[in-house]
């Protein structure tokens, strides 16, 4: 065997004597690859359909030429505009009835269409003269056609008898977006000769001035670089990759505590290695190199559990982007080969990070050095105050940001410096408590529980951090979505005022529904209701037409409002604009809006502000009849009812059998009630699994420390021990030891929780989804956490405990024949 | 020489399939023609109609090359081509559903640069299109248009304009002659089977005009060719490119000449000699010969830059030289090289050369 094959099979000797250790490095290393790259395949799966999604939405990643009053523009324009130099390509859009669900239908150009827009790759692989030439194709993506239960080529009618061109599976495409080409787009939505909209590509050449060709009638819209989407979406990914962080973090603290007791324990062979005539640089070396196999096996591992973690989760984080953000995910994983080389990549660094300090120490190593025991109190004092002076500092940088900040990024750099600090601080805060507690007693093993304890600290102040952090996330995240879900129940109350919705097929069979109901003697109200797509200062929002009826004036909840607000609605002048829209264009009671509508531009005065909790799009409500008059064009197939509660499922049925509805246009109350409450739990399903991984692998921290302490501290339970204090007791001291410092720890945690709670109530949700909820604490919750702290500590404590009760008093007397 | 533009708009078609995904059996000039109008000799011309488009054939194109200089002698070359081609046989549709489409190149040359821009657009709702009388041929911003009162047998006076990112250029055309109908009364043959298209051709131009490159205006006077063709299957099968010279001779006389490669490694050559008041005289293909004598690399692509070409019966013995060896229309996949050329020997001048399938 060559040297280096000795020098290995020594260290690694240490390994097969502790197999405990090795299994805790690897659990630490694998808990940390598997968190973050679990995460980073969720982020990465969203990121990949935002593009898709991006390719046939052609919006925001080119420049846009939009009209400056009214929502279509005549086709000419475009004409003279591509005459006039200008690089522009039209595009029609609107929405499709097939089979009682809506589409979003594009109508592209593809000869004109910039490349940059990115659908020309999706649309460049069907064949150009069946796309353009009637009767063309319809591109869909595959979920839609599995959704629309058609094989490719067929022909779907949509709900006003038209047929549409024959279905082509474009995989690329975004689902529930149909591609036609321009001409056929204008047919099959009755809108001849017109366009939504231009997208602009790059110039090839002079262009004369907008104005010259266009006069006033339109507006450009600078590209983004990125989609609306990937916008819209950057607080959740924020989110998930916060999370992913920390617990990488909190399985680095386990891989930390475990290389340094591996290093501490192996210190005697390290010297004798280098007595033997091993250089400093070729140990350091195979250290390193063992690590480097360890991080990589691990990271495997690690690898094929983050993907395990990923496809678990995966369907809700679908559901969540979808509810939230109107974003389709599919579901189904895919992963790119940077995955898999970024996770193990993570895992080698985060594993030697982690062994740093160790690493240091072993390079450093003096031949003749012996085992000095240190003088701990010292070094513990400077060690904390240095760590207080850290605390200090990031709080007050916390702060800082807290009130210069003022975006989402801030938020969240508030929330991590809030966490670092109070992870910093928490030593110290251990020790203080700690020696109140010293102080208080006068028994002398009493006396000597709380120095043992506070001994302990910096062993075990790793774990506890971990436990601390993972204990205020959760207090803090548990309490924002506890607040949201109480919130967003009582919202919904009022806001599903009505007994029953319906979406009818068409006007006409919206006009008999209407008929026939009016002949029914339960139905104590018909609610038309309407919705128009419009755009305002660049983006696109959503208006809503409601009926003026009691219901909404009883029911609908207003966060601000001005005096007699629903009465005001009447005249058509005055509307109420969502929480979001609000926020984001700064409005207040008594400012003017300008939507564009077909007809012109239609000033509204803002005399309410409504919380709109879940809407991706900003919303304005109106009257209904004020809607129709400046929307003329949109169904009107949308009503509420208002029906006597014992009669709801016989005229359900009667509407059934009647008109042939569905569950996709017929609903009552109840059904949708759960429904939405369904898609808000999905929401904050990811955050709580995530939260809950988290929360374990902090539990793994204490056990690993617990374990690794064990052996460490025989010498200070052995003259103890020989004293006459029995095993039992020794253990149970011991047990009531971990225990009493992990409740200070969880008690610590509740503040810091509630700390970040608000921070993620007050500033991130605001800047992320545009709300604003009431904060609340929930007692019960917090007390349930601390609970599960304090099973999970005593699952860690357990263990040593027990062993240490069990043990051959043969071990305990070694340890005085030990020079250590 | 009807090849050369056929060939010209096959490549570009090419090009534009894999933009577009036009299907390249639609591309590929040399493919069937079924449901389109064929060509026939025979064929009576009328003016100013056939200046406008022939929707019943496949392929068509309007195509000005010009020799220009400057105050200072400096040459120059400009091109200006539209090309249209149907994507389906039948009566055109109306709107969105025409199935025409247009495409336009757009070149200046210099002896130390080459600038070139490319264009593509449907017909039927106005961004591109040609009518025969007025006369006006457009895609985009780019225009060919007849102007005081034009004389449509001469197809003259014209205005003529494109631009690119970073040129541009605005001339107008004058002739004193007639336009010149090439091959068999306006029959091309392209090959020795059937292949064959409407070809004519006005050589006589006299352009002066404003050239802009680099945002730098210079007036430059010169010379113009215009040709016009159209068919449905121009190139057989085994034919994959060819060399087409337009030359302007100082006597005041036109060649026009091509040779069209084949796969089996021979060559198809025609030649037109247009004398200085427009009589046309055919060339037999024996009567021409064409020779490479220097090369030009272009990327992985070797390119007969510098050309001997004998014509025997006129006493032609010259060597051409490209103004800019580099006259490369780098149009994505479907490249070609489209520049001026001088020449000198038994008769001196200039000239357009064009060369695909390389």
């Amino acid at each position: 065997m060559t040297g280096v094959g000795w020098i290995l099979t020594v260290l690694l000797s240490h390994w097969r004597r502790h197999p405990m250790q090795l299994a805790t490095l690897l659990i630490g290393l694998i808990s940390a690859t598997a968190l973050w790259s679990g995460v980073q395949a969720l982020n990465q799966q969203a990121r990949t359909s935002y593009d898709r999604a991006a390719a046939t939405f052609g919006g925001a990643r080119v420049p846009m030429l939009v009209a400056r009053r009214g929502t279509s523009l005549p086709q000419q324009i475009f004409v003279d505009l591509r005459r006039a130099g200008w690089p522009v390509s039209p595009m029609l859009e609107g929405r499709l009835q097939i089979g009682g669900r809506s589409y979003r239908l594009l109508g592209i150009e593809p000869i004109t269409l910039p490349v940059e827009v990115g659908a020309a790759a999706a649309i460049g692989k069907t064949d150009l003269q069946s796309f353009i030439i009637p009767p063309g194709q319809t591109l869909v993506a595959p979920e839609t056609l599995s959704e629309l239960d058609l094989p490719e080529g067929a022909t779907p009618e949509a709900s006003d008898g038209t047929r549409l061109p024959p279905l082509r599976k474009v995989p690329q495409m975004a689902p529930g977006v149909l591609v036609v080409d321009i001409g056929i787009a204008q047919n099959l939505l009755h809108r001849p000769n017109e366009i939504s909209r231009l997208l602009v590509g790059k110039a090839k050449g002079p262009q004369a001035r907008l104005e010259s060709v266009a006069g006033d009638r339109l507006r450009l819209v600078p590209a983004d670089s990125e989609t609306d989407l990937e916008r819209l979406t950057d607080s959740f990914h924020l989110n998930l990759t916060a999370f992913g962080l920390l617990s990488f973090f909190v399985g680095l603290f386990i891989v930390n505590s475990a290389v340094g007791l591996a290093f501490e324990q192996r210190l005697p062979m390290l010297r004798t290695l280098r007595a033997c005539g091993v250089s400093a640089r070729k140990l350091n070396v195979m250290l390193v190199l063992e690590l480097v196999t360890l991080a990589l096996l691990a990271g495997l591992i690690g690898l094929v559990f983050g993907y395990l973690i990923a496809a678990a989760l995966l369907p809700d984080v679908a559901a969540s982007l979808r509810g939230l953000y109107g974003a389709e995910i599919p579901g189904e994983l895919t992963l790119k080969p940077q995955w898999w080389f970024a996770g193990l990549a993570i895992s080698v660094i985060g594993a030697l990070v982690a062994a740093t300090a160790s690493l240091l120490k072993a390079m450093r190593l003096s031949v003749l050095a012996i085992a000095q025991p240190q003088a701990w109190k010292q070094a513990q004092r400077r060690w904390l105050l240095l760590q207080a002076a850290g605390a200090a500092a990031v709080f007050a940088a916390a702060a800082l940001l807290f009130w210069f900040g003022a975006s989402l990024l801030s938020g969240f750099a508030v929330l991590a410096a809030l966490l670092l600090g109070a992870a910093l601080i928490l030593p110290a805060m251990l020790e203080m408590v700690l020696s109140l507690g010293q102080r208080s007693t006068r028994q002398a093993l009493a006396t000597w529980f709380w120095a043992d304890s506070r001994q302990q600290l910096s062993g075990l102040s790793v774990a506890l951090r971990a436990l601390f952090l993972a204990l205020a996330v959760n207090v803090g995240v548990g309490t924002m979505v506890e607040t949201f879900s109480h919130t967003f129940a009582s919202w919904l109350d009022g806001r599903l005022a009505a007994d029953v919705y319906i979406n009818a097929a068409d006007n006409t069979q919206a006009d008999d529904i209407k008929a026939w109901l009016r002949l029914r003697p339960e139905v104590q109200a018909i609610l038309p209701n309407a919705r128009a797509e419009t755009q305002l200062d660049g983006a696109p929002i959503e208006i809503v037409g409601l009926a003026d009826h009691s219901t909404y004036r009883d029911h609908w909840a207003l966060l601000q409002s001005v005096a007699n607000a629903w009465a005001r609605l009447r005249p058509g002048e005055a509307g109420f604009v969502s929480e979001q829209l609000a926020r984001r264009l700064n409005l207040k009671l008594g400012d003017r809006i300008e939507l564009p509508a077909p007809g012109g531009i239609w000033t509204l005065e803002v005399v309410g502000i409504y919380a709109d909790y879940g809407n991706p799009k900003g919303e304005v409500t109106v009257n209904i009849a004020a809607l129709l008059r400046h929307f003329p064009a949109i169904p009107q197939t949308r009503m509420g009812l208002r029906v006597a509660p014992a009669q709801i499922p016989a005229l359900m049925t009667a509407l059934q059998t009647r008109y042939g509805l569905n569950g996709r246009n017929l609903v009552d109350q109840a059904t949708l009630k759960a429904d939405l409450m369904g898609i808000f739990n999905r929401t904050f399903a990811v955050t709580a699994a995530l939260n809950a991984f988290t929360l374990g692998v902090a539990g793994i921290a204490l056990l690993t420390s617990l374990l690794t302490l064990a052996n460490s501290r025989l010498p200070q339970l052995a003259p103890l021990w020989a004293i006459g204090i029995t095993r039992r007791h020794l253990a149970s001291i011991e047990l009531l030891k971990t225990m009493s410092v992990a409740l200070i720890t969880t008690l610590l945690a509740l503040p810091l929780g509630l700390c970040v709670a608000w921070c993620l109530i007050a500033i991130v949700n605001v800047k992320a989804f545009g709300w604003r909820l009431p904060f609340a604490v929930f007692p019960l919750q917090l007390m349930e956490l601390v609970a599960v702290a304090m099973l999970a500590a005593l699952a860690a404590a357990l263990v040593p405990a027990i062993k240490l009760a069990r043990m051959q008093p043969a071990s305990l007397i070694k340890i005085f024949a030990d020079e250590r | 020489m009807i090849s050369r533009r056929t060939f010209t708009a096959a490549a570009l078609a090419l090009g534009f399939g894999q933009r577009c995904a036009l299907a390249q059996s639609y591309a590929g000039m040399n493919s069937s023609a079924e449901g389109f109008a064929t060509v026939v000799p025979g064929r009576l011309f009328s003016f100013p109609a056939d200046l406008g488009p022939h929707p019943d054939y496949r392929i068509e194109w309007w195509y000005v090359t010009a020799n220009l200089t400057d105050a200072t002698g400096k040459a120059y070359g400009s091109q200006w081509t539209l090309f249209r081609l149907a994507l389906k046989p039948g009566a055109p549709q109306q709107g969105w559903a025409y199935q025409q489409i247009w495409m336009g190149h757009a070149a200046v040359t210099r002896a130390d640069l080459h600038r070139f821009s490319a264009t593509f657009a449907r017909g039927g709702v106005g961004q591109a299109g040609v009518d025969a009388n007025p006369f006006h041929a457009w895609i985009d911003s780019w225009d060919m248009r007849g102007i005081d009162g034009m004389d449509a047998m001469k197809i003259a006076p014209l205005a003529l304009s494109a631009s690119g990112k970073d040129f541009s250029y605005a001339l107008r055309l004058d002739a004193d002659h007639a336009l010149v109908l090439q091959g068999d009364a306006g029959y091309s043959r392209k090959s020795e089977h059937e292949q064959a298209s409407y070809y004519y051709s006005q050589p006589f131009f006299k352009a002066a005009g404003r050239l802009t490159i680099d945002d730098k205006p210079v007036e430059v006077t010169g010379l113009a060719w215009m040709d016009r063709e159209w068919s449905s299957q121009p190139l057989a099968p085994d034919q994959s490119g060819w060399d087409w010279l337009a030359l302007h001779l100082k006597t005041g006389e036109k060649l026009m000449l091509y040779r069209i490669r084949q796969t089996d490694g021979r060559n198809y050559r025609t030649g037109n000699w247009i004398s200085a008041d427009g009589k046309p005289q055919q060339i037999p293909p024996a009567g021409i010969r064409m020779t490479p004598t220097a090369t030009t690399e272009i990327g992985t692509r070797k390119l007969p830059t510098t050309w001997r070409i004998e014509i025997p019966a006129h006493g032609m013995a010259i060597e051409c030289t490209a103004l800019n060896a580099k006259s490369w229309m780098g149009i994505r996949s479907s490249p070609y090289w489209e520049g001026p050329i001088n020449f000198s020997g038994s008769h001196a001048g200039v000239g357009y050369l064009e060369m695909t399938g390389y």
